[in-house]
């Protein structure tokens, strides 16, 4: 069955069964690997990729209605841009990656978070981050990578930037 | 090749000591000619085994071990940099590959040469020695905290001072100058008198020719300039944007997928298998039964029982036809064995104490409990643990015409390439390794169990298959951290003096020192029975020392106690043999402001532990909270020897404490009916974020010999927590997980 799936800003067509978990699309048809597999049933995180700007655990969201809806993930966090994001270049500050493979849904769940608050306090990071386990331990430096990253974060989104460019140009 | 097991190995006459073994291909003779067509590329030129330098200037540094995120790559290049004196800014790193050629051997030579000068002129039978076990050893290992311990110090230094002095012979010899006078700075070669200079490229060919050296002069801490500061590790930036790639992240033209079940009884065996619903799945393809699987491995050899395969277009396909398969186990006679059951065997067995074993017998124990004025008897027990590695184990194979071709991401590449080699009948050249970055190994990917069924798997269905385990699988075909008990007994003088130290305890493993303790007690009885059961054994972040930090630290507590002492003096007191440690435990208690008073309700609880060449004291504090423990702080303080990476050490303290842990607070795997009852993070919980400590390391640069990094940070943390848990509440806690004895403050899931 086909499906039209709107990521990073491209349109893609997928001829799978309309079960199949968002997770495996991206990482089967569309070839975005960025987004992991930890655990298949929304308890660690690794698959979590932002729909329509909410953290969302792809691991278990059927394609099925997922038509139409804007899907960012790991490769989309910057934009268009050759900038990282604020929160991609404080965890490179805080050199928080150890094996790394739980960091694409870290990054996610927390562009989610200050997308819709902007300077977030110990408990609001907390909560957002509760849902994303690192078997690597690096909590204390993700909490500090965000604080950062708030403090950083540009008056506009680069989501947004882009937008103006566009008009500019 | 017999029956080779790290243990026997070890005790293979000339070698001893603890930890697992790694090594640097450091071999006599140039061997680039053999090595070059592997690693060489467009325009660079292998100079050392491990040293290749392009037109460009560019160093890459040729890594023969695997980072799974401990950033060994970055730690190890700047020891091979610094004698180099090369040009930070031009240095790269990338992994050797899993040939014969790059099998590490300064393995033993590490161990054998530990701390000892021996004449040059002994050394080249040791190296020839070592060569050869390293050979039939298939010695590729990442663990045991020793990559950059011996690699780095016998291998990756060794590489940059030779191939240093080889770059200034070739120059000396074209200008006609004396090497003596022929200084390097930041990869270039400089003769002052004559005012010449050249970048290291332009000599790398005539250096290629040369011989190394493998005992070149290396520098003393205080010329050192690259080991010992804070570099960002190479590996991050692919960490931040889905750009790195991981096992998982694999594709190769054509292939399918799959994903197994194995006899939930561990050894069992397919009685009768029904697979047409999953066959009348849309995607599945085939389904297929791997018959059972053993390798003989130096760590940790195995007999895995029968696994039922699905193979499919997708993975939700292999899924769900496993899910429809309907199969039914022999269970080879376990199938009615529990935890329960296990427990008792072990209690039985340590008061029966036959065949009981030796690990430090000194002064008279029997005297020292008839003098003591009090007896303190104590039994701690630990469950099962699984590794749960953030990433999932898959593998990806490509078997056609008698070769294969396999990516993994594992903590042993060569020996992978053997188990898969053998299960394939083939040799080991007809396979072609490729190791990728590991989502976590904790020494769960030392065993090549599932590296083979996909290398089988390929061979059945005649395509490349990505075979990817679900987490329920991965947690029920585990090998397991084992569980234990330890029976302690000490006597005390009337005025709290440790008299005597009597400790039983089931299940040794290795490192064979994990049991003992640094402090003067002079009459010590510490052994073990070996009380064997159907679950597999594993290497699990620091083997046995992570079970001994818990037991021992916590039971030297309770003599404090019963002693009428302060925890950390009366640890101290007893430290004078041993500087080293006294001066980490002194440290700890500084940092954390031990003497400062702590509130109603809360604790601190120290522990100090020595593994893998590193000494650890950590200082847990906390609070209860609604009758609910919060962790507030965790201070940790690490003498490595020397830290070649600063903020590596630190971040893998910080991540072996969290990992020590959540284990301490959660980790339990139960057996039921002969099989784990966990299957994934909802029943076999890792901590989270709400409560996860603040966490303050800090580094003592005492100048021995450098120590591991990426387990010693575990030991200590199990028995802290529960030394401060009795600090604040009276309770003493002797089982592990601790919530099923208090509970512990969470966060909501977001
Ligand atoms: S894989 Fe989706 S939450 Fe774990
Ligand atoms: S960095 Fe390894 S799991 Fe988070």
């Amino acid at each position: 069955m086909t499906k039209k799936l709107r990521v990073n800003g491209v349109e893609h067509t997928v001829d799978v069964d309309p079960s199949t978990p968002l997770l495996w699309v991206l990482r089967e048809q569309l070839e975005l690997t960025g987004t992991k597999f930890g655990c298949g049933i929304a308890q660690c995180g690794a698959c979590t990729v932002m729909i329509e700007g909410v953290a969302v655990r792809s691991c278990i969201m059927p394609v099925a209605n997922l038509e139409g809806r804007d899907i960012t993930t790991i490769e989309g966090l910057a934009g268009n841009t050759q900038t990282p994001h604020p929160l991609q270049q404080a965890w490179i500050d805080h050199q928080v990656p150890q094996c790394g493979y739980c960091q694409s849904g870290q990054l996610m769940s927390a562009a989610a978070l200050l997308k819709r608050n902007p300077q977030p306090t110990d408990a609001d990071i907390n909560n957002a981050m509760e849902g994303n386990i690192c078997r690597c331990g690096m909590y204390d430096r993700i909490r500090e990578a965000i604080k950062t990253a708030a403090e950083a974060m540009p008056e506009t989104t680069p989501e947004q930037e882009i937008a103006k460019e566009a008009d500019n140009g | 090749m017999g029956k080779w097991t790290r243990r026997a190995f070890l005790s293979a006459g000339v070698l001893a000591g603890g930890g697992i073994l790694v090594g640097v291909a450091l071999r006599p003779g140039n061997r680039n000619d053999a090595l070059a067509p592997f690693v060489e590329g467009d325009g660079q030129k292998l100079v050392h085994a491990y040293i290749k330098i392009d037109q460009d200037n560019v160093v890459t540094a040729i890594i023969p071990h695997s980072e799974m995120g401990q950033g060994v790559h970055t730690a190890l290049a700047q020891m091979l940099a610094d004698e180099l004196d090369a040009d930070w800014n031009l240095v790269r790193v990338e992994e050797a590959p899993a040939i014969g050629d790059y099998s590490l051997y300064s393995v033993g030579r590490g161990f054998l040469l530990q701390g000892i000068d021996f004449p040059d002129i002994v050394i080249p039978t040791i190296e020839g020695v070592m060569m050869m076990l390293s050979d039939s050893l298939d010695l590729q290992v990442t663990g045991g905290s020793m990559s950059v311990r011996v690699t780095g110090t016998y291998g990756m230094r060794v590489a940059g001072a030779a191939t240093r002095d080889m770059l200034k012979r070739a120059a000396a010899k074209a200008w006609g100058v004396s090497e003596k006078e022929i200084t390097t700075e930041k990869s270039m070669l400089i003769h002052t008198a004559t005012s010449r200079r050249a970048p290291y490229a332009e000599f790398a060919a005539a250096a290629a020719e040369m011989t190394p050296s493998y005992t070149p002069k290396l520098k003393e801490i205080k010329d050192y300039k690259l080991m010992g500061q804070h570099k960002p590790r190479f590996d991050i930036p692919a960490k931040v944007d889905g750009s790195a790639k991981f096992a998982l992240d694999v594709r190769v033209p054509g292939m399918v997928y799959a994903t197994v079940k194995r006899a939930p009884v561990f050894g069992g065996t397919v009685k009768s298998l029904d697979d047409r619903a999953a066959r009348a799945i849309e995607g599945v393809l085939d389904v297929v039964t791997l018959p059972v699987t053993s390798a003989d491995m130096m760590i940790g050899g195995f007999t895995a029982g029968e696994v039922v395969a699905v193979v499919a277009e997708g993975y939700w396909a292999a899924q769900r036809g496993l899910r429809a398969l309907d199969i039914q186990w022999d269970n080879k006679g376990n199938g009615a064995v529990s935890s329960a059951d296990i427990a008792a065997q072990h209690q039985r067995d340590i008061e029966a104490g036959a065949d009981r074993k030796s690990d430090r017998s000194t002064g008279n124990i029997e005297d020292a409990f008839a003098n003591a004025d009090t007896i303190l008897d104590a039994d701690y027990t630990i469950p099962y643990l699984a590794h749960t590695c953030m990433e999932p184990l898959n593998a990806t194979a490509d078997y056609r015409d008698g070769q294969c071709e396999i990516w993994v991401g594992c903590q042993n590449p060569l020996g992978f390439r053997r188990a898969v080699a053998d299960v394939l009948g083939l040799n080991e050249e007809q396979v072609t390794f490729h190791n990728l970055l590991m989502g976590g190994g904790f020494g769960r990917k030392s065993r090549p169990d599932w590296a083979m069924q996909a290398a089988l798997l390929s061979k059945a269905v005649g395509k490349p298959v990505q075979l990817i385990w679900s987490r329920e699988e991965d947690v029920r075909q585990d090998f397991y951290r084992p569980a234990s008990r330890s029976v302690f007994r000490a006597g005390l003088s009337q005025d709290g003096e440790l008299l005597g130290w009597q400790n039983t305890y089931v299940n040794k493993q290795e490192p064979a020192e994990a049991p003992l303790i640094p402090y003067a007690v002079e009459a010590q009885d510490i052994g073990y029975v070996q009380s064997p059961s159907h679950v597999p054994w594993g290497a699990w972040r620091s083997v046995d020392e992570s079970m001994h930090g818990f037991f021992t630290e916590s039971f030297i507590d309770e003599c404090a106690v019963a002693a009428g002492k302060d925890p950390y003096e009366y640890r101290a007191n007893m430290l004078k043999a041993h500087p080293r440690h006294l001066a980490v435990l002194n440290r700890a208690a500084e940092e954390a402001g031990w003497s400062a008073p702590l509130g109603l309700g809360r604790g601190r609880g120290i522990a100090l532990k020595e593994s893998f060449g590193s000494i650890v004291a950590q200082v847990a504090e906390i609070s209860i909270m609604n009758e609910q423990v919060v962790i507030d702080r965790m201070v940790a303080v690490i003498d490595p020897g020397f830290a070649v990476a600063p903020d590596g050490v630190v971040a893998q303290i910080e991540s072996g404490i969290i990992y020590g842990l959540t284990a301490a607070i959660y980790g339990e795997i139960t057996i039921e009916d002969g099989a784990v009852q966990q299957s994934n993070f909802h029943d076999y919980p890792a901590l989270r974020m709400t409560a996860s400590p603040v966490i303050e390391t800090h580094i003592i640069n005492s100048g021995y010999a450098p120590g591991g990094a990426g387990e010693p940070g575990t030991p200590p943390a199990a028995s802290a927590l529960a030394n401060a848990i009795y600090a604040a509440t009276g309770k003493r806690l002797r089982d592990l997980p601790l919530n099923k004895h208090i509970a512990f403050a969470e966060g909501g899931r977001a």
